[in-house]
């Protein structure tokens, strides 16, 4: 009898802190644990008794990487809940925004935290040794995202213009069309970024995914949209709990998320390619049919490709809202008085996929209970089945080799564990 | 070669966004990199050096007896340690536990709660080891973290503003909230370094970089009430990012209180 135990104490090069365990037993793969021992935070339990116009400030504070992300679920959820209704040109801003988000968060992780894998480097500097270009081009393309959300957001992390009903103050065209030129430059950077993705080496993979992702019918989803799944799941967000359930497993007690059932899925770029691919703006759509990107993409390896096709959308459609935008009178819609008590969630698309927020609200608007799950929760699983079949297929390389395949597998999905603040850290015992 | 200082970036309790600003220097990460040696930067490298480290930049929050340890370990290792951000200096948002039931949070977020090895508060980084410097905001600012780490490779005390954000507000043009629009503000008591943010975009600053030096809290929140901020209010508005600061925290203490209101 040989056990053999791949273990990595301190994942690298991922946002956050967690660590992986792999048991193999005579050569079958008995246990994979993604652990997560980020400190609990316990959002949930002091958003209480706050105001429902603090959640999108206090929300942006779980994840400094996509913290519009946080802004964008919450104020939907609380829209919800005091029937407000923003169009037109905000909803147009909100989407900018957002782009400006996944710009910043896919050129890191491209760039910055998954390009090295490929190319057998430890990080981006020591890369930029041999190859500044490359790594010039990510911190380009990076800037750029961050340049649009500080200009709307007042500043890339944490920013300060999202409220309840809109914004503080919307930029004037002048303001929009000083950025224009940056992302233009930044468009012709991701076209180059996907064909320089395309060409990287790929290790061979086959996952079978449920992918999961929103899917509006006019728009590549980002804020809006019902939740579908290429086996046919399709339900508004508000029934989000029929389909979906958080299973304590094992190691992790706390919340990992399944589907009804007990299987696993996948969110963010590849499923919201796999399933929405037909809406991509016309350059994105051009340059993934040029490097043959797949329709259904099964090699999590290829994320990087996909990521560097949503980084060209992303350009694109910041600069259609941008050539269309009218300044609206008003900054935002002002919320009913008095604030109606009830129940509101919504889900978004964060870089890494779905996110959901639900908040019960008290007559006056004062947050009684808040859920968040964030996407690394729900892909937490998912991972580990990736992880799992990594290990199968590669039983024949050494410790170090196998480690470092078992480290690339789980940075194929740009896990967020600052995010998924339900993690928790645990001792595993072993015979 | 002469030595090239070894840099080394820790995290705590946080959301990875004050580490994230070194990684958001687009312009200057490769200078700062043939400056020195990014011995153990995580989040951005796979390559881990061992310490001595001249310069340890220290993220988030102390919330669990292995960080309250682990920090300890840092200090031993790093010549100069300056901490970055309202986690790591005043116990960051997650410090609302401080004035909750923390077993009953457990509850309320976890399932078996018995497995989440926390402490009771969460508590900034000099409370726990001495502190060279202390970086201010949620999230920091770039510009202010190039100085600090300038100031530090060549041995000097960083040239920082401890004076309040209508100072800067003032020399960034903005009209004045409090005054044209009757917005509540918490600038005449929160340090400078944001850029005035806020009320560049017409919002009343909210006090992310913390309290400035001697603030006249007592003043600003009669202010904050003639601008329609009930105490409820007030104290939710010292109570947010930087609540552990003492001065926020009297402040929050000194305002009104009412049922199931943090």
């Amino acid at each position: 009898m040989s056990v053999r135990t791949i273990a990595v104490d301190y994942l690298a090069r991922v946002e956050g802190e967690g660590s992986l365990r792999v048991r193999v037993h005579d050569g079958r793969v008995d246990d994979v644990e993604l652990q997560i021992f980020e400190p609990p935070r316990f959002f949930e339990a002091f958003l209480r008794g706050r105001r429902y116009s603090e959640a999108p400030d206090i929300t942006a504070r779980i994840c400094g990487i996509c913290p519009v992300a946080y802004q964008m679920s919450s104020v939907h959820a609380m829209e919800q809940v005091l029937g407000l209704r923003v169009g037109g040109q905000l909803r147009a801003l909100r989407r900018l925004l957002y782009c400006g988000e996944w710009i910043e968060s896919h050129a890191l992780h491209v760039y910055l935290l998954h390009t090295p894998d490929f190319l057998g480097y430890p990080d981006a500097v020591q890369l930029a040794k041999d190859d500044p270009d490359t790594v010039r081009r990510g911190l380009a393309l990076k800037k750029a995202g961050n340049a649009l959300m500080a200009l709307l957001g007042g500043r890339e992390i944490h920013p300060i213009n999202v409220r309840v009903g809109g914004f503080y103050r919307v930029p004037s065209r002048e303001e929009l069309d000083q950025i224009r030129p940056t992302l233009e430059s930044a468009l012709d950077i991701a076209e180059e970024t996907v064909h320089f993705a395309a060409g990287l080496p790929f290790p061979e993979a086959d996952e079978d995914y449920e992918f999961v992702a929103l899917q509006h019918p006019e728009e590549y989803a980002m804020n809006e949209g019902e939740i579908v799944s290429n086996r046919g799941l399709r339900i508004p967000v508000a029934r989000y709990d029929e389909e979906f359930e958080r299973a304590p497993v094992g190691y992790t007690h706390a919340l990992q998320s399944v589907r009804k059932g007990g299987t696993p899925y996948l969110l963010g770029a590849m499923a919201r390619y796999s399933l929405n691919h037909g809406q991509l703006t016309p350059r994105a759509k051009a340059v993934a049919h040029e490097v043959g990107l797949e329709p259904l993409v099964r090699n999590p390896f290829r994320s990087i490709v996909v990521r560097a096709v949503e980084m060209v959308f992303a350009c694109e459609e910041a600069l259609r809202i941008i050539a269309q935008y009218d300044p609206p009178s008003d900054p935002w819609i002002a919320p009913p008085d008095p604030i109606p008590a009830g129940v509101g969630a919504a889900a978004t698309e964060a870089p890494r996929g779905l996110l959901f927020h639900r908040y019960r609200l008290a007559p006056g608007g004062q947050i009684e209970s808040a859920e968040i799950i964030a996407p690394t929760a729900q892909n937490q699983k998912r991972i580990e089945e990736d992880v799992r079949h990594v290990v199968e297929r590669s039983l024949a390389l050494d410790d170090a080799a196998l480690t470092g395949m078992c480290e690339r597998t789980i940075r194929n999905h740009d896990p967020c564990i600052s995010c998924a603040t339900h993690f928790l850290r645990l001792d595993v015992e072993r015979t | 070669m002469a030595h090239r200082p070894r840099l080394a970036v820790w995290k705590f309790a946080s959301c990875d966004g004050c580490q994230l600003t070194l990684l958001d220097c687009e312009d200057e990460l490769l200078a700062i990199a043939g400056a020195v040696d990014i011995a153990n930067f995580r989040e951005a490298s796979s390559a881990i050096v061992e310490g001595p480290y001249d310069l340890s930049l220290v993220e988030g929050s102390i919330t669990t007896p292995d960080d309250a340890a682990r920090i300890r370990e840092v200090r031993a290792q790093s010549r100069t340690l300056v901490t970055i951000g309202a986690c790591a200096t005043a116990g960051g948002i997650q410090a609302l536990r401080n004035f909750g039931d923390v077993a009953e949070f457990q509850q309320v977020v976890y399932a078996r709660p018995d497995f989440v090895a926390t402490l009771a508060t969460s508590t900034a980084i000099r409370d726990h080891v001495p502190v060279d410097f202390e970086l201010r905001g949620c999230p920091i600012n770039k510009a202010q973290l190039l100085e600090v780490i300038s100031a530090y490779l060549t041995r000097r005390a960083p040239n920082l503003p401890t004076e309040s954000v209508c100072i800067e507000c003032k020399r960034r043009g903005n009209v004045c909230v409090v005054v044209a629009h009757g917005t509540p503000c918490l600038g005449p008591v929160t340090q400078t370094g944001c850029g005035a943010i806020c009320p560049a975009y017409h919002r009343g600053c909210y006090g992310c970089f913390g309290p400035m030096d001697s603030p006249n809290t007592e003043a600003l929140t009669e202010s904050l009430h003639v601008h329609g901020m009930a105490p409820v209010d007030v104290r939710r508005v010292f109570r947010t990012y930087n609540a552990g600061a003492p001065a926020f925290h009297a402040a929050a203490e000194a305002a009104g209180h009412e049922e199931g209101a943090p």
